[in-house]
């Protein structure tokens, strides 16, 4: 759902506190309503907030990425020079290369997996137990990225649950430290992150389902529609609201993996697992290049505008449901 | 129509990634049970319940001190933003100003923008002002973030309130703020408690503000504390996920008891980002 215009709808409200003056409606003048000036009062709190810690330092991040500078020394102009700069350096490239597999693990699979389970679903009547399983698969979303850092390096550590049990089929040859490896490290992040997603998806896509009406099914069967047809006759256009609500999140979650990077791994062994959100951190505080980290803050911001207005076109055109 | 074994598949195969998205988390609470020998890096199964270990963590952790400093947080930035939410909120739904949408788009702009963008340079100045490292560099821009997803929900609550309630009470001689305060806010009370819930979860669990703004460990919130506590403990398994479910704890009684205005906000929410 794209964000509602804030004209419409808003009538009735503005009318009934417009009418705070006792004075009766004359026909005829309600178009010279007086600017309810009140209203503004009651807005500036939360927008001085607003402005002073948000908005003011991210035009302040656009202003800094025109320059280059240490944190600490004076600035130099350098006008799109650090925006040049993420393209040539190696650790930035191979960063957005990350970022784009850490996408392919926190979105596309998680959404790849949970539509076929729920399309393997659509004729279960109604679930029974739902709301525990929904409660349980909704759990991760809930947890601190930390505390889910610390449960899956166990998972993952030298002598930790995945290598017992490929020690246990007899797989030692494989068995390794997963977060360690220059191989392994990212797709072993990005496996943390279908574990994270797969079940806000599966939520959503099930509750999606259960929205669909059922004579689309049962017309669906009369024409002699198989499970696949019915998949993507029905189940899978009923749920483009859905779908893309999912993709939204979790591409954005990909895109700021910044906590479970830090936690993980800090970018290593070496720079695997550097992505473009711990880049910043790192960049602003830990090596001085302020500009470019700025730099790469906007990039950042523009690439999640973009990833959600082309998202948003995905879904279905929005009816008078808001 | 559907048939035995296809409904006992649908339920083997929901139960199993169930039981998948509880396993990691469930494997740190029965390690933080066990007596873990000092070098395990990781799963143990507890042969006696060893409660000791959630002492250890919490006196050798300072959780205590993380803990509180998380609350004061939390607990602050739920309170102002839910109340510069309430009133930004009722702006937008009860009036009609010039410069309305303009405005409201600004306020979303929150929703949108990730906090890696601006946090470089509110950190330089927060620290021009000296306000780094004080609760206020904690709470604030929390609240800052948090408003977006406030403002836009109370507005759409606020508005699905009944025009005749409303109207009722006008005619009774109610203002504004009366209108706000003893209309809107109590019949908007479910929607209240989600927000609540998901700006609390929201700040307890924040991570990358925490880190940036203060280095005093007085101030540090449980998930920092947790973060160095790991970089400390590599190799007591047992001690380092006794800490971490003391962090995840509070969140988690909540959802479980809050569950539906959790996943449902989330959703919602979600739905609008």
């Amino acid at each position: 759902m794209t964000l509602v215009t804030p004209g419409t709808g808003g009538r009735a409200g503005a009318r009934q506190a417009g009418g705070g003056a006792p004075a009766p409606a004359r026909p005829g003048r309600s178009r010279l309503r007086r600017v309810p000036w009140r209203a503004y009062l009651y807005l500036l709190p939360a927008l001085a907030v607003v402005a002073v810690l948000l908005l003011v330092p991210l035009g302040q991040a656009v202003q800094i990425s025109l320059y280059r500078w240490d944190g600490l020394s004076p600035s130099t102009w350098a006008g799109f020079g650090d925006y040049l700069d993420l393209g040539r350096d190696p650790v930035l490239r191979s960063g957005f290369l990350h970022a784009l597999v850490l996408i392919g693990f926190y979105a596309v699979i998680p959404v790849g997996v949970a539509l076929v389970l729920a399309g393997a679903m659509t004729r279960a009547a109604r679930l029974r137990g739902a709301t525990v399983l929904r409660v349980l698969l909704f759990l991760p979303q809930v947890v601190a990225t930390v505390v889910v850092a610390t449960a899956w390096t166990a998972v993952y550590a030298p002598d930790g649950v995945l290598n017992s049990v490929l020690d246990a089929v007899g797989l030692h040859a494989v068995t390794r430290p997963w977060l360690g490896d220059f191989s392994t490290a990212l797709p072993a992040v990005g496996l943390i992150g279908s574990w994270l997603e797969l079940g806000l998806c599966l939520v959503l896509f099930l509750a999606g389902i259960g929205q669909i009406p059922r004579e689309l099914y049962e017309a669906a069967k009369v024409d002699g529609a198989g499970a696949v047809r019915e998949f993507f006759a029905v189940t899978l256009p009923g749920l483009r609201g859905q779908i893309a609500v999912a993709l939204t999140l979790t591409v954005i979650a990909a895109l700021k993996a910044f906590d479970l990077v830090y936690v993980a791994t800090r970018g290593g062994p070496g720079n695997a697992t550097a992505v473009p959100s711990y880049e910043i951190y790192d960049r602003a505080f830990n090596t001085g290049q302020v500009g470019d980290a700025c730099a790469l803050g906007v990039v950042m911001t523009l690439l999640i505008l973009g990833v959600t207005v082309l998202i948003a076109r995905l879904q279905p055109k929005e009816d008078d449901r808001a | 129509m559907i048939t035995r074994r296809e409904k006992a598949v649908n339920y083997a195969v929901l139960w199993l990634f169930a039981a998948l998205s509880v396993f990691p988390l469930a494997g740190v609470a029965v390690s933080a049970l066990s007596g873990g020998s000092t070098g395990s890096a990781t799963f143990s199964w507890p042969d006696s319940l060893h409660w000791s270990n959630f002492a250890e963590a919490w006196s050798r952790g300072h959780f205590s001190h993380y803990l509180l400093a998380s609350a004061v947080v939390a607990v602050s930035t739920v309170l102002l933003s839910s109340v510069l939410g309430i009133l930004a909120g009722f702006a937008f739904a009860a009036f009609d100003f010039p410069g309305r949408s303009a405005l409201f788009y600004l306020m979303l702009i929150g929703l949108m923008v990730p906090e890696e963008a601006f946090v470089i340079p509110l950190y330089f100045d927060l620290r021009n002002d000296g306000l780094t490292d004080t609760y206020a560099a904690l709470i604030l821009p929390q609240v800052a973030q948090s408003l977006g997803f406030a403002v836009f929900w109370l507005r759409n609550a606020f508005r699905a309130v009944p025009r005749s309630v409303v109207e009722a009470a006008r005619i009774d001689g109610a203002g504004d703020w009366r209108v706000l305060w003893r209309i809107l806010v109590p019949t908007t009370r479910p929607a209240l408690t989600t927000l609540a819930m998901l700006v609390f979860m929201w700040t307890w669990n924040a991570f990358l503000i925490p880190l940036v703004m203060v280095q005093s460990e007085d101030l540090r919130t449980a998930p920092l504390g947790l973060a160095f506590f790991q970089g400390a403990h590599t190799t007591q398994f047992s001690l380092l996920a006794a800490a971490a479910i003391i962090v995840a704890l509070p969140v988690v009684l909540l959802y479980l008891f809050l569950q539906r205005h959790f996943i449902n906000g989330m959703l919602a929410g979600a739905v609008k980002e």
